[in-house]
């Protein structure tokens, strides 16, 4: 009686040595280190390596290793931290014009047990650092702007049409373009309607004018924004990468919604100017025929608009624009070779090229401006409800004459500080938005509060652990150490599951492990009471524990199931840290049912089974 | 008997006292839910919105300077307070209306505090949180606890009886009040990880009354004689040691939580201890004594008979 066959010990046995073998890798220190990555025209090789190594020891900088890392990446390691930014110091001087770097850390695993593709846990960022931010996509915006494109479509295909119109106009969520006589607006729908098949348009009569209406059908306005998301996404990772973060995150939450996690980054001011800017340039002819004052005293000539420059002085620039901040498909900051102040190198795509060379051929001696523009979404409460708001800023920040006709490549002063000629190059570098965003939730957690954060949580679990120890083994005697030792094992497994499945822990996760550990040993209480029971009852020690682990199994179960459902509500409805804390419970929950009903009783079966006994130590 | 054990062969008569303790439950409850009803709770930034900075210092320092420091910067509606130690600043701001809604207010308030300092400021935490999202999570949070109350309702109609499922539910629901309630009357902060202690407690509660619920069942199997308040006593009775000793246990490890976890985590062990403490009572005096109250009766919980040996007796 009390007796598992072999191989259902064997099993347990090789269970719980592959927990042990996946928990382990969290036991080994974490070697401060550099990723490095090349860039398009120089991806690392194994050459790369060599003169990492080589520039480390030109500079007197003690390497541990540098090794190739998957996604086409290096990884140096350091001994010590200061070590480290020395080494980015040097790699920064020395081969930052061809590899990005970012501070990282790694686990020093031996050869065999990375081989078997164990890591330790993944930390989350309110454990290890790291800034947060959750970004709203502004989605009506984006169908705005691309409304807004076809009010300039429609002028250009009714021009090159050769027909009549008022005026092109935008009118709430439709285009509504006037005509003077009936013939005139049936001919525009013709010409509209094959010209722009996406759009559904009307006619109407209203007040003796004669219109035609152009809706965004749902599909295609859904359509748009779906495609200003992906946009988004992409220039948004473009823009993080510049920032040399390793392991950054970004991926979209719900319909609008994009988080991106930078692990171990401790400047936010930084990352949301970044992030949120939409700075970009356009590059449009002065009106040199027409008078600024005039246009100041409210008669702007038609085909003109007034900007105003940086100090304030108005100017009147063409309503054509020759390229915009699309057309750019490269940027670099540097400075004016002649004047010394600061500049940004712009490259052009080929139809931007090709615009700009016979825009500037046909215009030299004439002066150009560059416009600055910049989009901002704001959030106002307006009576308890948040009213969104967008705000367009839009300066010349530079005017100079045409000295010969240019194309594809060429450069744009008149920018305050070097740094803001690299922010500019950087942003148009990595692509526009493709709608404006609003940074809707920020956390932001500093290395030293993570760091305190997993010590105090180390400390409740392992203060939470010896406490609840030493009731049972004081209570439960010999069953009670049983009871520990399965209760020690399931932390174990906890710990191996969470690195496997690379789930993130946080802090309230920590909190979860903690509750798991209280209420782990609730199925050997269970299971033991049930035992002691039977022996008053006057049952055969053999007896009542067979009986003891028979009857309580259902009660375990169901007990367990119900704080699954409540695991996995957490799970779903949950964000960040939450979330964390609902896996450790459910995962907490899983093991111990394996440890406390099968473990504990395999343990106990070793102890007592098959023996003649008295008594049992309960 | 040779071991160790807290409670003898008890036959306390739980049931028999159900009426003291409705009264006594629903008193209590009223004054929560007042307290609810009148003075609100005192939500986190996670449902209010706002924004909160922790800055270490490298010597202690006194609200007094630091409020100064963001009155001369235009910050006038700031809580100030000391966090963990006094070193240690946490600042909140309410959330605001216009340009200041933005996430840069952080980094604003930063920048000020920096140049104010005489040493090293270190930006140690920053919580912003938008209004729309504030409000999101409220509603989610609402969500979650309702949709883990049916999802339990269901399991437990299912494994055993409706009048069960009845009786768990109402202790569950006596539970989040009670919990919540005591967060309202002590204007204790109320952010996203106590509802996720909440949520943890109808776990928890639920996993007590199981097991009572368990033995009703197996006791109703196995008892020909007695009542239904008799059999209801007698399992109360014999899962009482265990209840003790499981809800001991977790209030160990909760209070390690609640005294070493660190500021940020102890509203979730309170939670916890209160959700434990307030769990263990409703599993006898809501839960089962609303069972009896429904009808329980020994038919209900014996094995269903087989359809075929249902006698149809109409022609």
């Amino acid at each position: 009686m009390n007796h598992y066959p072999l191989w259902k010990n064997l099993l347990i046995l090789v269970v719980i040595l592959v927990g042990l073998l996946f928990a382990l890798p969290n036991l080994f220190s974490q070697d401060p280190s550099i990723e490095v990555a090349g860039t398009r025209d120089n991806p690392v090789t194994e050459a790369s390596i060599a003169e990492i190594a080589a520039a480390m020891e030109n500079a007197g900088v003690p390497v541990k290793a540098v090794e190739p890392r998957e996604g086409e990446k290096l990884l140096v390691r350091f001994t010590t931290p200061s070590e480290q930014l020395r080494g980015q110091e040097v790699l920064d001087q020395v081969l930052s014009d061809r590899y990005a770097n970012a501070l990282t850390t790694a686990p020093d695993l031996p050869g065999w047990l990375e081989g078997l593709g164990a890591q330790p846990m993944f930390l989350g960022l309110d454990l290890r650092g790291g800034i947060h931010v959750l970004i709203d996509v502004d989605m009506e915006a984006a169908v705005d702007q691309a409304l807004e494109r076809y009010v300039g479509d429609f002028r250009t295909e009714l021009r090159k049409e050769k027909v009549r119109y008022i005026t092109v106009t935008r009118d709430g969520g439709r285009l509504a373009v006037r005509f003077k006589d009936e013939q005139a607006r049936d001919q525009a729908e013709d010409i509209l309607r094959k010209a722009f098949r996406d759009l559904t348009l009307e006619t109407g009569e209203e007040a003796g004018q004669y219109y035609v209406y152009a809706v965004l059908p749902q599909a295609i306005q859904q359509q748009i924004k779906t495609f200003a998301l992906q946009q988004n996404i992409t220039t948004l990772r473009n823009r993080v990468n510049a920032l040399g973060v390793a392991e950054p995150i970004i991926q979209r939450q719900g319909e609008r919604r994009i988080v991106v996690q930078l692990p171990g980054a401790s400047d936010p001011a930084r990352l949301k100017e970044l992030l949120g800017a939409t700075a970009t340039l356009e590059y449009r002819l002065v009106d040199t025929e027409n008078d600024v004052q005039d246009a100041l005293e409210g008669r702007v000539p038609v085909g003109s608009a007034l900007y105003r420059e940086r100090d304030g002085r108005p100017i009147l620039l063409k309503r054509r624009v020759i390229v915009t901040g699309d057309q750019i498909t490269d940027a670099s900051a540097g400075f004016d070779q002649q004047s010394g102040s600061p500049a940004v190198f712009v490259n052009l795509d080929g139809q931007g090229a090709r615009r700009m060379r016979s825009i500037t051929t046909e215009n030299v001696g004439k002066p150009m401006a560059v416009v600055f523009i910049e989009n901002r979404t704001i959030t106002r409460m307006v009576d308890g409800e948040p009213v969104k708001e967008r705000v367009r800023t839009e300066e010349v920040i530079s005017v100079a004459n045409i000295l010969e006709p240019f194309g594809r490549r060429f450069q744009t002063t008149g920018l305050d500080s070097s740094d803001e000629a690299h922010n500019l190059a950087l942003l148009l570098r990595a692509g526009a938005l493709a709608a404006p965003i609003e940074i809707v939730e920020e956390r932001t957690i500093g290395p030293s509060l993570g760091q305190d954060n997993i010590d105090q949580g180390f400390r409740s679990v392992i203060i939470g652990l010896v406490l609840v120890m030493v009731f049972m083994a004081l209570y439960y005697r010999v069953f009670g150490l049983v009871a520990d030792l399965v209760l020690v094992i399931n932390l174990v497994m906890m710990v191996a599951v969470l690195s496997m499945l690379q789930a993130t822990l946080t802090l309230p996760g920590i909190a979860g492990i903690v509750l798991t550990v209280g209420m782990a040993v609730d199925a050997n209480v269970l299971i033991f009471e049930r035992i002691r029971e039977e022996i008053r009852n006057g049952s055969s020690p053999q007896a009542s524990i067979h009986a003891g682990y028979d009857k309580a199994l259902s009660t375990i179960v169901d007990a367990n199931i119900t704080t699954l459902i409540a695991a996995i509500v957490l799970f779903s409805f949950g964000t960040g840290p939450v979330k964390g804390f609902a896996v450790t419970l459910f995962i907490g929950i899983v093991t111990s049912m394996f440890t406390a009903i099968l473990g504990s009783r395999a343990l106990i079966n070793l102890i007592y089974g098959g023996r003649r006994l008295k008594r049992l130590a309960i | 008997m040779s071991h160790v054990q807290i409670l003898k062969e008890l036959d306390i008569d739980f049931m028999g006292k159900r009426r003291s303790a409705a009264i006594a439950s629903g008193v209590l409850l009223l004054v929560l839910l007042l307290s609810m009803l009148l003075r609100g709770f005192n939500l986190g930034l996670d449902f209010t919105g706002g924004t909160l900075i922790e800055v270490g210092y490298e010597t202690p320092t006194e609200v007094a300077a630091v409020t100064q420091a963001l009155t001369d910067n235009g910050f006038v509606d700031a809580t100030v307070q000391h966090f963990g130690s006094r070193r240690d600043i946490l600042i909140r701001l309410a959330p605001q209306s216009g340009e200041e809604a933005s996430a840069r207010l952080s980094d604003q308030v930063f920048s000020a505090l920096s140049a104010a300092a005489d040493g090293q400021v270190e930006l140690r935490r920053v919580e912003f949180v938008g209004p729309q999202v504030g409000e999101e999570l409220r509603e989610q949070g609402g969500l979650a606890v309702l949709f883990a109350l049916i999802g339990i309702l269901i399991y437990v109609a299912l494994r055993f009886e409706w009048r069960f499922a009845v009786g768990a539910v109402a202790a569950l629901m006596h539970d989040v009040l009670f919990t919540v309630g005591i967060f309202s009357v002590f204007q204790i902060p109320f952010d996203l990880t106590v509802l996720a202690a909440v949520l943890a407690v109808i776990g928890y509660s639920l996993n007590d009354t199981i097991v009572i619920f368990d033995r009703i069942r197996e006791n109703f199997r196995k008892m020909r004689k007695g009542s239904v308040l008799e059999i209801s006593n007698r399992s109360i009775n014999q899962t009482l040691s265990r209840t003790i000793i499981t809800s001991g246990t977790t209030l160990l490890v909760l209070l390690a939580l609640f005294f070493l976890g660190g500021e940020v985590i102890s509203g979730f062990a309170l939670a916890l201890i209160i959700g434990v403490l307030v769990g263990t009572y409703s599993t006898i005096y809501i839960a089962t004594a609303i069972a009896l109250w429904l009808g329980i009766s020994r038919a209900d919980l014996l094995p269903t008979p087989k359809e075929g040996e249902v006698v149809d007796d109409r022609p």
